[in-house]
């Protein structure tokens, strides 16, 4: 129904995890159109883009290579025209203290990546849609905290 | 020699738009500007060309009126749920339906196809949305939002709140605490 497509920028170094995002927002209801940049270096200069045009929601990898997600996180929260960006951390790590650290640091959302990929397609669905409703419904993003495990 | 001419472009528009409609036949009422109610069922394909005989004169059929209904939902859900006190006993499915002038089951329809979520789960995230907001006034205490919110208990909140944000109410408190902290 809703004709525009979300704008999703993942950041990922791993090719094997971005293909198993792609085919899960591939195969959600919502209509995505995926980006991808492979490490935290490439992310910020992609982000820094004098005409870039910013993404609906970051999905930001933890743990990349030359930047890691957290310094990468870190950068973003401080640069005033990327502050509002909604993002989603994704990492192996469940610890609530790793969850809680990167909420106080900014982030939005925070996925603990899945092993298969009907689980990844559930939290990606859930995400999307609760992301719509921050887009359509003047919810306040300052609040906007969800942790899926 | 040159004369000056003032229209008016409500009644013109008007005018011809019933021309237009007459001359493809069909039967309707003018519900004021910009609405009309048609009076016969027609097939989806004499609407496209009742569509199409229209664009060229600068008509267009509004195609998202169902987008318009569901701002209209939302819109009454929030209002809905940021009411204060308990003035409002009906049940959302009724308040919803007596206020929109729909089946409760048409506006749930018409909600999942536009959103990909229910009207249920939208209500949810509202009240969770508003006991976001009443944590950080920081005036009242969990089981006084519960109440206001007209959960059963203060557990119950808790539950929902931790179901819709994977979080704690306590947990989320601390956060946007230190958060604001880091900002100084």
């Amino acid at each position: 129904m809703q004709k525009d497509a979300l704008h999703i920028l993942l950041a990922d170094d791993d090719e094997d995890d971005r293909l198993f995002f792609k085919d899960a927002f591939d195969d959600i209801k919502v209509q995505t159109k995926v980006d991808f940049v492979h490490d935290g270096l490439q992310l910020m200069e992609h982000l820094n883009q004098p005409d870039v045009v910013l993404p609906d929601v970051l999905f930001l990898d933890l743990n990349m290579p030359k930047k890691t997600g957290k310094e990468c996180l870190i950068e973003i929260k401080k640069t005033p025209h990327l502050r509002d960006l909604i993002i989603a951390i994704y990492s192996t790590s469940s610890s609530d203290e790793d969850i809680e650290d990167t909420f106080v640091q900014g982030a939005n959302i925070y996925i603990k990546k899945p092993s298969d990929f009907n689980t990844l397609k559930k939290l990606i669905n859930e995400v999307i849609t609760l992301n719509w409703h921050y887009h359509t419904s003047g919810l306040n993003r300052d609040n906007f905290l969800l942790s899926l495990k | 020699m040159k004369l000056f001419i003032k229209f008016d472009i409500n009644t013109i528009c008007s005018l011809f738009l019933k021309e237009k409609l007459e001359q493809l036949n069909v039967d309707f009422d003018t519900l004021g500007f910009g609405e009309i109610q048609l009076k016969t069922n027609v097939s989806n394909e004499e609407l496209d060309t009742i569509k199409k005989e229209l664009v060229p004169f600068g008509f267009e059929v509004v195609e998202n009126q169902k987008s318009v209904l569901v701002q209209k939902i939302k819109d009454a859900i929030i209002e809905m749920v940021f009411m204060d006190e308990n003035e409002n006993n009906l049940k959302s499915s009724v308040y919803l339906s007596e206020k929109l002038n729909h089946s409760y089951g048409y506006l749930s329809n018409v909600f999942s196809e536009v959103t990909y979520s229910s009207i249920e789960n939208f209500i949810i995230i509202q009240k969770i949305e508003r006991a976001k907001q009443l944590i950080l006034i920081g005036e009242m205490s969990l089981t006084e939002i519960a109440f206001l919110l007209n959960y059963s208990s203060v557990a119950h909140l808790s539950t929902q709140f931790k179901n819709t944000t994977g979080i704690t109410p306590s947990a989320f408190q601390r956060i946007i605490k230190k958060r604001r902290e880091n900002l100084k």
